[in-house]
């Protein structure tokens, strides 16, 4: 019976071994919220859950995480919502720390740009993982949630292989090597990838771009003194592809990439010593290495209409699919489960009308907007679509060499940054003589402040009052506001990032650390229509 | 400031022999090469995103039938 969840792929990681479950002798149990998908963004989903208390059953056809070191590039926005998950500290340690970037056209190096993150923020601008350490710090994360109490589930070599939508549940036929069961589920969120099965089920579309190119992962071990630093060519003078990155992992594992154009042998492509010819051209003769994992893919760019369909919610590549330049592809899935976390337990908590939840699928909708654009012209740019294209990007990479004007327009991948929700229903007032940075619907920047920082203190929705004053108790539509009252004389950053010339100002923040609404002075009225238009009340 | 489409040049006929002049001595793919360079200068110099478009507008809407 084993045949009935076949394995596709090895694991790194075996982290939840299949367990026969007493629901599978049993009439359908009903469950409140059943994940599917047990890869980094449903992983962060079932975690996100669990710590606000909803009980949460999450569903993989595999027993843990695929090999592959796939997305390796974390942002700080990511970082930040792992900090808020209670992940993100093996995540820094482990991780490898970059901010200079150098791009060369041929054999000459056209220009370096430096991240430059800003000073003042807990986390930097980006660190280099391999995905499968990723997951599993999300699942020790998981674990540790658990056992404080967090009503997690995980079942290993589960897959869902039926989805049939009712008026006040969703009926999941899952299958185990012992057999089918089902599961009636109030609230389903797909995150079970590109290939989504469940996105199928529903028989929904997910079009867009077709890029024709196939691209060459190449991860070697090797003892180099490259720098810590992410290295592009075009059009490499040492000929491996039409262009190259050179990026280095923890573990003295450096990951290269190749571009090899559209028609292509694949299976020929993968052989060793095919692999090793392109890396012994770009590394030289002299530096012995050790071929960790290869693999070749293609990519679209493309999204679902709606990432909301009735009782079931799209995150992740289920939803929307990016070219890898830029890395905003499981950054902007992370991102997915930071904004559905605190309204699906809202609506459960009776705190919120069902509708809130369409203002997930408005306002990720819109940031998979941001990325399929940002994606799509890195890719028009890498792989140029047509003759003329092609001579422009050439025409730009001749100029950057010396003008400083061209290396703006210089695009081989543009770094993920998280979406403001700029025009979402859930945006209340804004101050217009407080920093843009800031406005509603923008992510808060983190700050330093005397023994700590703002992010930390944000939990759950906070009424953050800067040198003003607030009452240190105060409840609305159901919920006790986090009300955090703090000075900007000794937070300079703080001032800065909040008030800018302000000499005081209140901000209503969303759970999920997104600006809701601020005012120049506090008004409980005001406040209490905030609230309720952030909780979708409107 | 809209798209300026009456004669802006002081002296037309050199400006022209110059824009000529510059491909000398170079073969066809040099050229385009060139011309793709020269845009996107002009390009910057210009700046402003509403004349541009509306050069890029005019120049698509001119081609001869």
């Amino acid at each position: 019976m084993t045949a009935l969840v076949e394995q596709r792929y090895d694991l790194a990681f075996t982290l939840y071994p299949y367990a026969r479950h007493p629901d599978q002798e049993a009439p359908p149990r009903r469950r409140q919220v059943v994940v599917v998908g047990g890869g980094p963004i449903g992983l962060a989903m079932a975690l996100d859950l669990g710590r606000r208390g909803v009980p949460v059953l999450l569903l993989d056809d595999h027993e843990g995480v695929g090999v592959g070191s796939r997305a390796i590039c974390f942002s700080k926005r990511t970082l930040e919502i792992c900090d808020r998950l209670g992940a993100a500290g093996p995540m820094l340690d482990k991780g490898v720390m970059w901010n200079v970037g150098k791009v060369f056209h041929d054999n000459s190096l056209l220009y370096e740009f430096n991240l430059l993150p800003e000073d003042g923020h807990a986390y930097p601008a980006f660190i280099n993982l391999q995905q499968p350490w990723f997951e599993k710090y999300l699942h020790d994360a998981i674990v540790a949630a658990q056992s404080a109490g967090a009503p997690i589930e995980i079942r290993g070599r589960n897959r869902v292989i039926g989805l049939t939508p009712a008026n006040d549940h969703v009926l999941l036929d899952v299958a185990t090597p012992d057999g089918t069961y089902q599961i009636r589920a109030d609230w389903v969120i797909a995150a079970d990838g590109a290939r989504s099965p469940l996105r199928d089920m529903l028989g929904l579309s997910f079009e867009g771009r077709v890029f024709e190119d196939n691209f060459l992962i190449a991860d070697v071990r090797m003892q180099a003194d490259f720098p810590t630093e992410r290295w592009f060519w075009f059009e490499p003078h040492f000929k491996s592809g039409a262009s190259a990155l050179l990026h280095k992992q923890p573990d003295g594992i450096w990951r290269i990439d190749f571009q090899l154009g559209w028609n292509i042998d694949r299976q020929a492509e993968l052989a060793p010593e095919r692999i090793r010819a392109r890396v012994d051209a770009m590394l030289g003769p002299d530096i012995p290495y050790e071929l960790v994992w290869t693999s070749i893919y293609t990519f679209q760019c493309r999204r679902m209409a709606r990432f909301r369909h009735g009782r079931v919610l799209f995150a992740g590549d289920s939803a929307h699919q990016v070219s890898p330049f830029g890395a905003r592809g499981a950054n902007s899935g992370i991102q997915d489960t930071d904004n559905l976390g605190w309204k699906l337990a809202a609506v459960l908590a009776g705190q919120a009308p069902e509708s809130l939840l369409d203002s997930y699928d408005s306002e990720r909708v819109r940031a998979a907007d941001e990325n399929i654009l940002n994606s799509s012209r890195a890719t028009d740019f890498i792989t140029p679509k047509s003759p003329v294209s092609k001579l422009f990007r050439n025409a730009v990479l001749a100029l950057a060499a010396t003008q400083p004007f061209a290396r703006g327009l210089v695009n081989s991948g543009r770094l993920s940054q998280p979406c403001t929700y700029d025009g979402s229903a859930l945006n209340g007032p804004d101050c217009a003589d407080l920093p843009p940075r800031s406005r509603p619907g923008s992510p808060c920047p983190d700050a330093p402040l005397p023994g700590g920082w703002l992010l930390p203190r944000l939990q759950g929705f906070t009424l953050l009052a800067i040198d003003t004053d607030i009452p240190s108790d105060l409840s609305a539509h159901g919920i006790a506001l986090n009300c955090l009252q703090l000075s900007g004389d000794a937070a300079p950053a703080l001032r800065a990032r909040y008030l800018g010339a302000a000499p005081a100002a209140v901000y209503l923040i969303r759970p999920d650390r997104h600006v809701a609404a601020r005012w120049r002075t506090f008004d409980v009225a005001a406040i209490t229509a905030a609230l309720g238009r952030a909780l979708g009340k409107e | 400031m809209p798209l300026i489409t009456t004669p802006n040049l002081p002296d037309a006929d050199a400006g022209y022999a110059a824009l000529i002049a510059v491909h000398d001595g170079l073969s066809e793919a040099e050229s385009h090469a060139l011309n793709a360079r020269l845009i996107l200068i002009l390009m910057n110099q210009i700046g402003d995103p509403v004349i541009i478009a509306a050069a890029l507008r005019l120049a698509r809407e001119t081609a001869p039938q």
